[in-house]
């Protein structure tokens, strides 16, 4: 099984870079992160090669009629078929857990041991400007739901602005949005939180080796993330700058706002991704018709490695030039499903070198590829490493929402670790299931929607039930 | 107290699970989901019990300390039940892994707290209470981690080949189990029988596992031809 994430990006906030010399009793305005939702579409078999005919990042390959085979499975058998494909779902699965879980790991860890991003400073975020420390529970209960809808509300007129910005194709501008707030996570916020962490464990330290290790950690961000990098390196960033992100969120939104829009986003991330007329699947679906990857450098990506190296090799159908240096991070952004974020179908260099070899030169036309896909098996068996270069990608808006829920949960939640622990299986849970409805449906589906449910549930649930039962039973030492 | 209480008491607790889980489980990712669906499973059953008993308690005389008592043992009682309940249903779709899972769940529920209070400042047992808290915590808290695998092992063993009398004796043992820990802070009358009970079905598990002593000399003496074949790295 394939699994082929979708990646749709949604402004979240707008950063006034210029003009936000932030007053200290304000808020410092959100950057203009953009929030990738993630999106899951099926790779499955079929999905394998968005690219194969020229359709550069189709998510759900639509661009590639049903017939078209994924170049790399070809099995006759139905048990080893089935049994591979859950061997394959199940190596997915983990290679999206272990990002998730260290950034909820970071955002825990530093919850914990860093007390400002729980202290109540009194500021708030523009966009929700409602206290939450109010005299009524009536009062608290109404502001919360304004703040709500706030947010919700500026996070839609930012993601119609953006479906409105791709259409009309003014790539430059969605760049220089998504570079700006980029720039403005790995400096800024990376410069606050490395203050406080220095102040909490009262260390010393002067503001030029300061300046120097911000600035080399931003200029090695900005690059892994916008130009090339190595892996590793580069999802590093990718879950640093996550986690950063739920930092200051957790910090900035009050608790049941906080809450209410982890429920509302959820919800809305559902019917923007399934709804005919959503933005989500308006832009993919345009996208789709452009045969162009969507947005860049906003999603976690577990295989990129040879793709560095396709950059640099004779690239079949290039399509994307209207933003050329889009090119080499288009490895990172194609939604195409799996790791391959190019229109070559998931050919691995020496997979097309073995079959020119054998067949001659290749075309680049959707009939010669379909011909080629449905060649009796007479493969190599790249198929394995067809796989493990056939990565899976996730959208960083949804590292985001489930750190914040997994950090709020630790921060509110009197200082319980059952309920953090609860939360985390819960979310793991939620993805995992969402992974296999992917699987079968194999269409787009938005990855929020049942890890934060069960996050929500599982959150109130234990710490509102569990809690006391455990503290009881621990105080007797009973054992379960 | 702090860093060495907290590094021993957690190498304690969870250092056999954690050995197991590196060695058998981590290479392989479906089982790790296992291991994961089966934390979430135990967390469900605890939800369910945590939700009765507090109903219960609400709707009880909250004065008196012996019905709260009695509520507590009645709130484990239908925990373990439950947790027997949903270890039967995860064992049909899954495997063994599930019980470990379980395990996982249900230690890092009972001790991480524990752990995290035994890091800061204080004294253990300041008022008259037992000054081993924290090591027969650790030390329960791998008992039961490892208990609840080899229930596992047999219930999952024992509903493939329809012993029905091994699926009673294993929700009677975490049972006995529970209520042996009612005897909290008499460590000796809890741990030692707790621990009989973990070397008991240590051993039944390893059987119904399809070990033999056979299996264990050429386990131990390196010869067992198919481990080495099965775990035989090519270069």
């Amino acid at each position: 099984m394939v699994n082929n994430i979708e990646m749709d990006v949604e402004s979240n906030m707008e950063q006034q870079v210029s003009g936000a010399a932030p007053e200290p009793a304000q808020q410092p305005q959100e950057a203009a992160v953009i929030r990738a939702r993630s999106r899951g579409s099926s790779g499955a078999e079929g999905g394998g090669d968005g690219g194969v005919g020229g359709n550069g990042s189709g998510p759900e390959q639509n661009g590639q009629p049903p017939t078209a085979r994924p170049p790399h499975v070809v099995e006759t058998d139905e048990d080893e078929d089935e049994e591979l494909t859950l061997k394959y779902g199940a190596k997915h699965v983990i290679m999206l857990f272990v990002p998730v879980t260290l950034c909820m790991v970071v955002v825990v860890a530093t919850i914990k041991s860093v007390s400002f991003y729980t202290q109540n400073d009194g500021q708030r975020l523009i966009y929700t400007p409602f206290p939450e420390d109010t005299d009524t529970v009536g009062q608290r209960a109404l502001n919360s739901i304004l703040n709500a809808t706030i947010m919700i509300t500026v996070i839609i007129v930012m993601t119609l602005v953006l479906v409105l910005l791709y259409k009309y194709r003014c790539y430059r501008v969605i760049q220089g949005w998504l570079f700006l707030s980029s720039l403005l996570l790995l400096f800024f916020f990376s410069y606050i939180y490395l203050k406080e962490v220095f102040k909490t464990y009262n260390v010393a330290i002067d503001y030029f080796t300061l300046a120097i290790m911000i600035w080399n950690f931003g200029v090695v961000g900005m690059m892994c993330i916008h130009w090339k990098g190595p892996l590793r390196l580069q999802q590093a960033y990718l879950i640093m700058i996550s986690a950063l992100m739920a930092l200051v969120f957790i910090k900035y939104l009050p608790e049941w706002t906080a809450w209410l829009i982890l429920a509302v986003i959820s919800v809305y991330d559902l019917l923007a991704v399934l709804c005919p007329k959503g933005p989500l699947r308006i832009l993919v679906e345009t996208a789709q018709e452009r045969n162009e990857p969507i947005f860049p450098a906003l999603i976690y990506s577990s295989t990129m490695v040879w793709l560095v190296n396709m950059a640099d090799t004779d690239r079949p159908k290039r399509n994307s030039t209207e933003v050329p240096q889009q090119e080499p991070q288009e490895a990172v952004a194609s939604p195409a499903p799996s790791g391959m974020l190019q229109d070559d179908g998931g050919f691995t260099p020496s997979w097309v070198n073995q079959q020119e070899h054998q067949l001659g030169t290749l075309q680049t036309t959707e009939d010669t590829r379909r011909e080629i896909q449905q060649l009796p098996s007479d493969r190599p068996p790249v198929d394995d490493d067809d796989d493990e270069e056939r990565g899976v990608k996730l959208g960083l808006g949804d590292f985001i929402f489930y750190s914040m829920l997994v950090g709020k949960a630790s921060a509110a939640a009197s200082g319980d670790w059952n309920t953090t622990l609860a939360c985390f299986v819960a979310i793991l849970i939620g993805l995992c299931l969402t992974l296999l409805l992917l699987a079968i449906f194999k269409k787009a589906l938005p990855a929020l929607p049942i890890s934060i449910f069960f996050g929500l549930v599982f959150y109130f649930a234990t710490d509102n039930l569990v809690r006391p039962f455990m503290d009881k039973l621990a105080l007797h030492q009973f054992y379960i | 107290m702090t860093a060495s209480v907290f590094f021993g008491c957690t190498f304690i607790a969870f250092g056999p699970a954690i050995a197991l889980f590196l060695f058998t489980i981590a290479r392989e990712p479906l089982r790790v989901i296992f291991l994961i669906a089966g934390a979430f499973f135990w967390l469900v059953s605890l939800l369910l019990s945590s939700l009765v008993w507090f109903i219960s308690v609400q709707i009880s005389n909250k004065e008196s300390a012996a019905q709260q008592k009695g509520l507590l043992i009645f709130g484990v009682v239908l925990c373990v039940l439950l947790q027997e309940t949903f270890l039967g249903a995860s064992t049909r779709t899954e495997n063994t892994v599930s019980g470990l899972g379980f395990g996982f769940m249900s230690g890092a529920f009972s001790v991480v707290n524990i752990l995290a209070d035994s890091v800061g400042p204080g004294t253990v047992g300041i008022h008259g209470d037992s000054q081993h808290y924290f090591l027969s915590s650790a030390f329960m808290t791998m008992a039961i981690i490892l208990l609840h695998m080899f229930w596992g092992v047999v219930f999952f063993d024992a509903c493939e080949k329809q012993r029905w009398w091994a699926v009673g004796a294993v929700v009677a043992s975490h049972l006995v189990v529970s209520c042996l820990t009612f005897q909290n802070p008499e460590y000796v009358n809890s741990l030692v029988p707790t621990y009989v009970i973990l070397l008991l079905m240590g051993v039944w598990a390893f059987y119904s596992a399809g070990g033999s002593l056979r299996n264990l000399k050429l386990c131990l003496t390196c010869k067992d031809k198919d481990f080495l074949l099965a775990n035989h790295r090519p270069r």
